[in-house]
């Protein structure tokens, strides 16, 4: 009997949840006199911005209210020196403050030949040190109960028995098979980026939060990295495979092998960056387009927005559950195809050759 | 109009590739179910692989539309 309570319970509770969750979307269509332009609004939500923008609420007498949480502007110019102010300054991009204006994100001087350097603590700034900090406290406090002796003889409690097993995939099923004698250089490396990568994508799929490692800028300082280690522990014997590749007739060697091997040793790298930056990006896309869909219905007519929400919000949830699995998957495909590439620069000789 | 349709294209591509996956991978669960586990996970990894190459198109496609 209370099995059956239990159960309708949750399918109530599942029900109102779509229903509320639908109207509440609705809540900022009513007086949409501008046209809906729903790629600038994807946009917005997928790059980085001055300020954490959580809602915004037309109020009937046509002004707005704005929940968001400003962040700080930290300008340099050659010509002006550095300015350091709120980005609540900008209004929106309403108004210019001390010389600089704000449009569609970015901050340009409003006098012509002034150049600008934007270093202001942005959304992803934000949440990439939010990140590192709970990285760091987080393994920290791991690694000193170890210290202490807890969970070395007896099984291991609270997040200690949580990260255990992940950081034992990665050593077992990652770092060991690829780079079979050094593993033990390459791990610190390897978590960091695992564990980095996943925090950011995890934090991303919050709504109101920053869009990190879908920003090509995040991915390609991510790649140039492993880059340069794969190059650092390369070894002789991978350089005469490139330039002379065993095995194939001269002509092949010269004219094919070697532009296709040079060619390698750097698309294997831009291959992770744009790998993690494309699906996270797509992921947040089609959210978007979901939730976007409904205000598109609805300026239509008021019926098809009302009628349209409760099943576009449960796409959008379909597809966030996919995204979670995304999340954790494009963080062990990355940490797993840099441990391949930097065991393929040190391997050595293979038995096939004589 | 290149854009979108090179992103439909690489759909095809990879709902054929997924599918050929999932296909063997289904297959070889029936052929010995003992070793469904290994066989899940590497399905799972060759399938971001191929999702991978298809949303290379995806950003191609996105940059000719955007320049």
């Amino acid at each position: 009997m209370c099995i059956k309570w239990s159960r309708f319970l949750q399918t109530a509770v599942f029900s109102l949840f779509l229903l509320v969750f639908s109207s509440v979307a609705m809540a900022n269509e009513e007086g949409a006199n501008e046209k809906l332009d729903p790629a600038k609004i994807i946009m917005e939500h997928i790059q980085d911005s001055h300020e954490f923008h959580f809602f915004t609420i037309k109020k009937n007498n046509g002004s707005e209210f704005h929940a968001t949480i400003p962040l700080p502007v930290i300008l340099y110019s050659p010509q002006k020196g550095i300015s350091m102010f709120s980005s609540s300054a900008f209004h929106h991009g309403h108004e210019e403050h001390d010389g600089y204006k704000l449009e569609e994100g970015k901050i340009h001087a409003v006098d012509v030949g002034v150049t600008v350097y934007d270093l202001s603590i942005t959304k992803n700034v934000v949440q990439m040190i939010l990140a590192l900090i709970i990285l760091v406290t987080l393994m920290i406090s791991i690694a000193n109960r170890y210290k202490k002796g807890m969970g070395v003889t007896t099984a291991p409690t609270g997040w200690q028995n949580a990260i255990e097993p992940v950081i034992t995939f990665v050593r077992d099923e990652v770092a060991k098979p690829n780079l079979a004698g050094k593993y033990q250089k390459y791990l610190p490396y390897l978590l960091t980026v695992f564990f980095f990568i996943l925090i950011n994508n995890i934090f991303g799929l919050l709504p109101g939060s920053a869009n990190v490692t879908g920003n090509i800028a995040f991915t390609v300082v991510l790649g140039v990295i492993s880059f340069f280690v794969i190059i650092f522990s390369t070894n002789k014997h991978f350089w005469g495979h490139i330039f002379w590749y065993p095995g194939v007739p001269m002509v092949v060697r010269l004219l094919i092998m070697l532009p296709v091997e040079l060619l390698g040793v750097f698309t294997k790298p831009f291959a992770l960056i744009v790998r993690l930056f494309a699906n996270m990006v797509a992921g947040h896309i089609i959210i978007l387009s979901f939730i976007t869909l409904i205000f598109i219905f609805g300026s239509m007519s008021s019926v098809a927005g009302w009628g349209f929400s409760p099943l576009s919000v449960a796409f959008a949830v379909f597809i966030y559950l996919i995204e979670i699995l995304v999340a954790f998957i494009q963080a062990f495909i990355f940490t797993n195809l840099t441990a391949v590439f930097i065991g393929q620069a040190f391997e050595g000789g293979h038995d096939d050759h004589h | 109009m290149g854009g979108a349709i090179g992103a439909g294209l690489a759909a095809i591509g990879a709902g054929i590739g997924i599918g050929q996956i999932g296909k063997g991978a289904v297959e070889a669960i029936a052929r010995q179910p003992e070793a469904s586990n290994e066989i899940r996970a590497n399905m799972i990894l060759t399938a971001a692989f191929v999702e991978g190459v298809a949303l290379f198109a995806v950003i191609a496609g996105l940059l000719a539309v955007l320049k």
